[in-house]
């Protein structure tokens, strides 16, 4: 009898989970009087601040918006999942944001290796996907549906790249990868193309691994190669114990890096040995952009901190979106893309954001040098 | 040559805290024949308590921050936490499988693993926690050409693991109680039989093991400051691989497996790839237990049916 109750229980289960299934086909399009938007990201996990940032900037876009009267009437609401940094779980929670909680778009994520996971399910529901600040080039040739509001990793490479020949002066340049991740090879890649081409020379190329706490093997390779510079483009918890590991080992040579770098607790971690170092990034909190100061201001009221560059990226990517919304033709998810897709010159605090073919924002970026907790301005890159 | 000595002092640096807490594997699986899966994720309990020991200290200022003295109470702070933890899962999680299947205590350890590590994401938060500057570092020796460092926190790190060794050593060969967990070891039905205590002596294991994987976690926060509740895994399976390595079972095996791994793994990352680095030093084991089957130091001995 019990056995003849579970069967039954287990059959209408299963029978309710198939008809909720069924009805995935009209995903996104708006019924109520509220448009959902979904967000993923690394709430918590090694990367925990990218994704708590970012949600900052975001949540404070859609609270603006809804102050404002909404977009066509309607108030936006965010609903966020935590991927805990974990690629498996952010394929997870998109799919769990498009076939639950029918989303008319997904806006995430900031590491490349989630959004590559994360990017296949959006394209195959056709929910428009924005992420913040994969820079991954990769991410985009996903499919239409996929899009971003940063530059990609060739054309940060080739900033740093750029930078090291001609504002540090660099002729030979140590490359230290972090192999695990698609964001750190790519920049990696792009920087030792563009560097060689200007005359450069690439002496050294080392890796490890995201999570390893020992660089001693490779930072004393580096030093017998004698560089004048290190590129380290990787995430802020791995750099902070490589600068520390540097300076142990008596390397005094300028770190360089990209935007992974952004977060204060790459000071926290690394200290007095990361002073000094370059990174491109975004935007900085120095610009005299009315704008931007605008946005600092507002930030800071909000939520008691200086906005870092994934903030200021979340917050930019959440306003392209409710851009598109007010500009499509109706709330549904193809005309949303469509929408996204055709933005040009928008005003976004961390430059003029163009959408290109590729999906891909065309803009400037900006270098800065750790300086204590707070990162100083040296220069701006154009495309 | 430079870059060598450079290389082997690293190794050196680094195998001594594999050493630690592959003390503690080798230890439990001598008297039990059991792999603690979760001796990993105690060393993270350990680091983990370092750093609220670090808070505490700064807070109600009874040291200044860095000294020797706030080292050192934070060391005895998290050894003793981690010895009662160590004591807690013997009780409550081992104790009662003593007579199950040694599959079921396997399994047992690998919960108890999982539970500590995603315990602590909750409790101690995932994202990772910056250890607090315990010990000022400075360098100690540099050779003429700045080429050969030895920083102060390698001599720390080197001369607490070999104290800490000094004094196991000492308990194990000097002590009745080691005297005891060595018969435990060797014959446990027969060392019942002679008036041995045989919980009492198991328990004994886990608390002087779980105290010295405090110490390593202690040592990694000082040297490496980034502390995750996942920081365990890793190392974990490097440390177990030692032991295997040195012997499983055998003490000054494990410490001989420790600093060979140590050694393999800056070695390969300095002349070889850094890419490579963890596939090797497991290559290397392979490659030993192949003409080695019991390990370096190991007895090897034929199973009686």
């Amino acid at each position: 009898m019990k056995r003849l109750a579970l069967i039954t229980a287990l059959t209408l289960v299963f029978s309710i989970a198939c008809t909720k299934k069924d009805k995935a086909s009209d995903t996104g399009v708006v019924q109520g009087d509220e448009i959902l938007v979904g967000e993923y990201g690394s709430l918590t996990g090694s990367e925990a601040t990218f994704g708590i940032m970012t949600n900052k900037g975001i949540s404070l876009a859609i609270k603006q918006v809804n102050a404002a009267g909404g977009v066509k009437g309607k108030k936006l609401k965010v609903i966020t999942l935590d991927d805990q940094g974990k690629s498996e779980e952010a394929a997870t929670a998109v799919t769990k944001l498009i076939t639950q909680n029918k989303v008319i778009a997904v806006l995430g994520e900031v590491a490349s290796s989630r959004s590559l996971a994360a990017a296949p399910i959006a394209q195959q529901y056709k929910v428009p996907m924005i992420s913040p600040s994969s820079t991954n080039p990769k991410v985009t040739e996903v499919g239409d549906y996929i899009f971003r509001v940063c530059f990609i990793d060739p054309f940060q490479g080739t900033v740093m790249a750029k930078f090291a020949a001609d504002n540090l002066k660099a002729k030979k340049v140590a490359i230290l990868t972090d192999v695990k991740s698609d964001y750190s090879t790519g920049l990696a890649t792009f920087f030792k193309e563009t560097f060689v081409k200007l005359g450069g020379e690439i002496v050294v190329e080392q890796s490890y691994q995201s999570g390893d706490i020992d660089f001693k093997g490779q930072l004393t390779s580096i030093k017998t190669a004698k560089p004048d510079a290190i590129f380290v483009p990787g995430y802020y918890t791995e750099v902070g114990l490589i600068a520390r590991q540097a300076r142990q080992l008596g390397l005094k040579q300028p770190l360089m890096g990209g935007d992974g770098w952004d977060s204060t607790k790459l000071y926290e971690i690394g200290k007095d040995a990361i002073n000094g170092g370059y990174f491109s990034n975004h935007y900085t909190t120095e610009s005299t952009d009315p704008a931007v100061q605008k946005f600092i201001a507002d930030f800071k009221a909000e939520y008691g901190e200086v906005p870092d560059g994934l903030a200021a990226m979340g917050y930019d990517a959440a306003k392209v979106l409710i851009d598109a919304l007010n500009r499509s033709t109706e709330l549904s998810p193809k005309a949303l893309r469509d929408a996204i897709a055709q933005t040009k010159d928008f005003p976004g605090v961390t430059g003029k954001i163009s959408i290109n073919e590729q999906r891909n924002a065309v803009k400037a970026a900006v270098v800065v040098q750790v300086d204590g907790a707070r990162n100083r301005y040296v220069t701006t890159v154009n495309p | 040559m430079e870059e060598f000595v450079q290389h082997f002092i690293n190794g050196i640096g680094l195998g001594s805290i594999y050493a630690l807490i592959a003390i503690g594997y080798t230890m439990v699986y001598g008297i039990l024949q059991l792999i603690n899966f979760a001796h990993s994720d105690v060393y993270m309990v350990g680091a983990f308590l370092g750093y609220y020991m670090g808070q505490l200290i700064s807070k109600w200022n009874i040291v200044p921050l860095p000294s020797y003295s706030a080292f050192f109470m934070s060391l005895v702070g998290a050894m003793a936490g981690c010895a009662l933890l160590g004591l807690t899962i013997e009780r409550f999680a081992y104790r009662p499988l003593r007579n199950a299947a040694k599959l079921n205590a396997l399994i047992t350890a690998i919960g108890v693993s999982l539970f500590l590590e995603y315990a602590g994401q909750i409790v101690f938060g995932a994202d990772p926690k910056v250890f607090p500057n315990l010990l000022e570092d400075s360098d100690v020796y540099t050779s003429e050409s700045g080429n050969i460092r030895i920083t102060q926190f390698d001599l720390v790190i080197l001369a607490v693991s070999l104290c800490l060794l000094f004094i196991l050593n000492f308990i194990i060969y000097k002590t009745k109680l080691g005297k005891a967990m060595r018969a435990t070891s060797f014959n446990s039905t027969w060392a019942s039989l002679m008036g041995i205590p045989i919980d009492r002596i198991i328990s004994m294991t886990f608390v002087i093991g779980s105290s010295l994987a405090a110490a390593g976690g202690i040592l990694v926060g000082i040297k490496y400051p980034k502390i995750e509740p996942l920081m365990g895994m890793m190392i974990g399976l490097k440390a177990f691989v030692a032991a295997v390595l040195g012997g499983i079972g055998n003490l000054t095996g494990a410490v001989i497996g420790a600093l060979i791994m140590g050694l393999a793994e800056q070695f390969v990352v300095g002349y070889i790839s850094s890419t490579y680095r963890d596939a090797l030093a497991f290559g290397i084991l392979i490659l030993i237990l192949l003409f080695k089957p019991a390990g370096l130091l190991g007895k090897f001995g034929v199973e009686k049916v």
